[in-house]
């Protein structure tokens, strides 16, 4: 005979408030996960219409995606990308966010220039790089432009340089992204209390000594997490770069990233060969996540 | 409080989301795994028709709109579903941009047996690109289990059949046009640099590829261009020796190498651009300010692509001429395809015969659409008299041309990889011809994207 206790036990509701959230994690994210690691040990694709596989190959995938070189040189691409990327936009991120929450300057219409500065991110990014692709076609607007005010005399491609189609990723990733990244890092800024501030003036340091040595110190935890997330989205870029270049990556794929790479599977439904690269990829993105955690979190102990 | 109706709104959202999950994969299971067992298989003895629900798989709404205007007992009900007496007709439309419309039917065809009768396709559409790719499977039924005979098909161009004739010999498809395709001039162009716009020495100057780029040199020398370089590929590729892939392995035609050359010759010389195809760029040659000579295409490019109901563009002033050009080709072209398990094989049979052998619909189809049909008896009208007179190229009759063309197209040399293979070489070809790579590197980077489309093509 069970006795009725007294004690009310409030536990099993923090157990059933977790169900919602552990059914969508194991159904969207980790049967993918087990799922895409299986797959990555079996050769399974579909020729035509005749499917070939699934027969396990043990790690030949793995071998195929290292042996090929390819993985390399699409991981350096996407650095470099989003590294011309990320420089600029931490930078303008962090003198924005360093005025707007500085009380001295008091900028007139914040939310204004805020929700300004936050607009590109709501474009889809499709639309973006659609809009760039015609803006910078051979006979597109900007191409006329330079024509007209003497710069070239004959358009200029730059679709088939890999300098320019380059940039042209990494400017809309940073004009996308900076808003965002801006907003992230005044939240880090606004919790920092107001009295170190006050008392570094009163010492008698200029506002670019504060911003060395209080403010980005103290902003360390939120800047690794920007860092951090937006590596994560860097590593899978994929649609600014796919429609800008018609999903080829030109000129000679040097500006394809690892997620177009991964999308040239699935014409032939390479579940195999898709899998090991994903599974690659989470590999690399783990370390690298950890390379940058350690490394702007070495210093404090 | 506060934070407990907070709590509870997150758990409603949560929830919500976890549900549109479910019902979402729910309804795409029952798409594929409803085994209701009907085995129909009436199509062999072409027993009675017993499906109630005609299915079509296409990519637009041509051949609706072809069998809304001539294919008599046809009823729109509405935008995808129409009605054949008793039977309902279903169409399912999937684009062909990013592959959708192939990754769509071949999971249907797949399915097709496990399907319930009403969800069985019955008639499916392809383009000559990957005919072959489901014509030479089980998945498409020969004609002639349908009880079409080569008698029914006598008038037809034989480049039609070449193209939906399976390895075995079987013919698999039926198409109501031929694509035959030529060279579409500029002709105030033509008069000012080669002084003449007739169609007939307008073709003597172009007609081989030596006096193509002869010719390329005059229209250079005027501050012209001629074309884009992938305009011309057809040319080329309609006229090779052999397969692409041969025995599971990757061969380079050597009219495809020479396509290579002359193509990047021509793009030094500043004769050829390297304007990607249906681009705004290419698109600007419609207009006389675009500085292009001329076109490569078929019947279906005067309507579909030159913009002739626009202002200001050359076709708009009648001002383009037809002529066959260096080689004869042809372009596009929608086939029918009866699937094998359709429970419809009557109706099936009498579509493919109405929309493609008869002559007095062929006719109509031709007149009302501008469509250059498949049927040698019909151009051969069309040629003959003024009914045929085109205004855009400034009224001339380009179907004597069309129906020659025709002819001399030989497709014994398609295969099921030819879309892929074409894609990837001009992807890669041009940064040969804009100077990024050598031909070499070009042609790795080529051998490499076939190979991960075709995973079980060699490549070296």
């Amino acid at each position: 005979m069970a006795k009725k206790s007294k004690v009310v036990r409030y536990n099993k509701w923090g157990y059933i408030f977790l169900i919602p959230f552990l059914v969508v994690f194991i159904v969207f994210q980790l049967i993918p996960l087990v799922s895409t690691i299986y797959n990555s040990f079996f050769e399974n694709y579909r020729s035509g219409l005749t499917q070939i596989g699934p027969n396990f190959v043990g790690i030949e995938n793995y071998k195929t995606i290292i042996t090929n070189g390819d993985l390399p040189l699409y991981f350096k691409n996407t650095m470099i990308m989003w590294i011309l990327g990320f420089i600029p936009q931490i930078v303008l991120s962090l003198l924005l966010g360093a005025w707007f929450t500085d009380p001295s300057l008091r900028l007139k219409c914040q939310t204004f220039f805020k929700t300004v500065i936050y607009m590109p991110n709501l474009i889809m990014a499709s639309a973006f790089a659609m809009l760039f692709f015609t803006l910078f076609a051979d006979s597109g607007p900007i191409n006329s432009l330079l024509i007209q005010i003497g710069v070239f005399k004959e358009a200029f491609k730059f679709m088939s340089h890999a300098g320019t189609v380059r940039g042209l990723v990494a400017t809309m990733n940073c004009l996308m992204w900076f808003g965002n990244t801006t907003i992230l890092l005044m939240a880090g800024m606004m919790g920092i209390d107001p009295s170190l501030f006050e008392a570094a003036q009163v010492d008698g340091a200029t506002a670019n000594q504060i911003f060395y040595k209080i403010t980005l110190p103290l902003l360390r935890p939120i800047l690794v997490y920007v860092m951090i997330t937006s590596l994560i989205g860097g590593l899978q870029m994929f649609d600014v770069p796919q429609i800008l270049t018609n999903g080829t990556g030109d000129p000679m794929r040097s500006s394809m990233t690892l997620i177009m790479y991964l999308n040239k599977h699935l014409f032939s439904k390479n579940f195999g060969l898709a899998g090991a690269l994903s599974v690659y990829m989470f590999i690399i993105t783990g370390i690298l996540s950890m390379v940058v955690y350690k490394f702007t979190n070495s210093e404090k102990k | 409080m506060k934070r407990r109706i907070v709590s509870l709104l997150a758990i409603a959202t949560m929830t919500a989301t976890m549900f549109a999950g479910c019902g979402s994969t729910e309804s795409a299971s029952t798409e594929t795994a409803d085994s209701s067992t009907e085995s129909a298989d009436a199509a062999v003895e072409l027993a009675e028709d017993t499906g109630k629900v005609l299915n079509i798989h296409c990519w637009n709404d041509e051949f609706q709109s072809r069998l809304k205007s001539h294919y008599k007992d046809y009823e729109e009900v509405d935008a995808t579903h129409g009605k054949i007496g008793d039977v309902d007709v279903v169409w399912t439309i999937t684009p062909s941009t990013d592959n959708a419309y192939q990754n769509n039917l071949d999971e249907a065809l797949l399915a097709q047996e496990s399907a319930s009768a009403d969800d069985k396709v019955d008639l499916f559409l392809v383009e000559a690109d990957y005919a072959l790719k489901y014509v030479d499977t089980d998945y498409a039924m020969p004609l002639k289990d349908l009880g079409i005979t080569d008698a029914d098909l006598a008038d037809q161009y034989k480049y039609t059949q070449d193209i939906v004739t399976d390895s075995n010999g079987n013919l698999k498809g039926a198409s109501w046009q031929a694509c035959s395709a030529g060279l579409i001039y500029n002709r105030e162009m033509a008069k000012e640099v080669l002084g003449t716009d007739d169609p007939d020495e307008v073709q003597a100057l172009v007609s081989d590829w030596d006096k193509f780029k002869e010719t390329s040199e005059k229209i250079v020398g005027a501050g012209y261009k001629m074309c884009s370089a992938f305009d011309t590929y057809r040319t080329y590729s309609n006229n090779v020796s052999g397969k692409w892939v041969q025995d599971g392995k990757l061969v380079m035609d050597k009219n495809i190498d020479k396509w290579i050359d002359d193509s990047k010759e021509l793009v030094d010389a500043k004769a050829e651009t390297t304007d990607d195809l249906w681009g705004d760029d290419w698109a600007k040659g419609k207009r006389p300010e675009g500085n292009i000579f001329c076109y490569f295409g078929p019947a279906w490019f005067f309507n579909f692509c030159l913009a002739a109901d626009e202002e200001g563009t050359i076709a708009n002033q009648g001002g383009w001429g037809y002529c066959v050009g260096p080689q004869s080709y042809y372009w596009g072209g929608t086939w029918i395809c009866a699937a094998t398990g359709t429970d419809n094989a009557n109706l099936v049979k009498d579509i493919i015969l109405t929309m493609t052998t008869d002559k007095d619909v062929l006719k109509e189809i031709a007149q009302q659409d501008a469509d250059c049909v498949n049927s040698k008896t019909v151009l051969k009208e069309l040629a003959s008299d003024e009914s045929g007179n085109l205004e855009l190229l400034g009224g001339q009759n380009p179907y004597a041309q069309l129906a020659e063309g025709a002819e001399k197209i030989d497709l014994s040399n398609l295969s099921a990889y030819d879309q892929g293979c074409t894609e990837e070489l001009e992807k890669a070809m041009k940064n040969y011809f804009l100077g990024n790579a050598t031909k070499d590197e070009a042609l790795d980077m080529f051998k490499k994207a076939v190979h991960e489309k075709y995973p079980d093509v060699t490549v070296d």
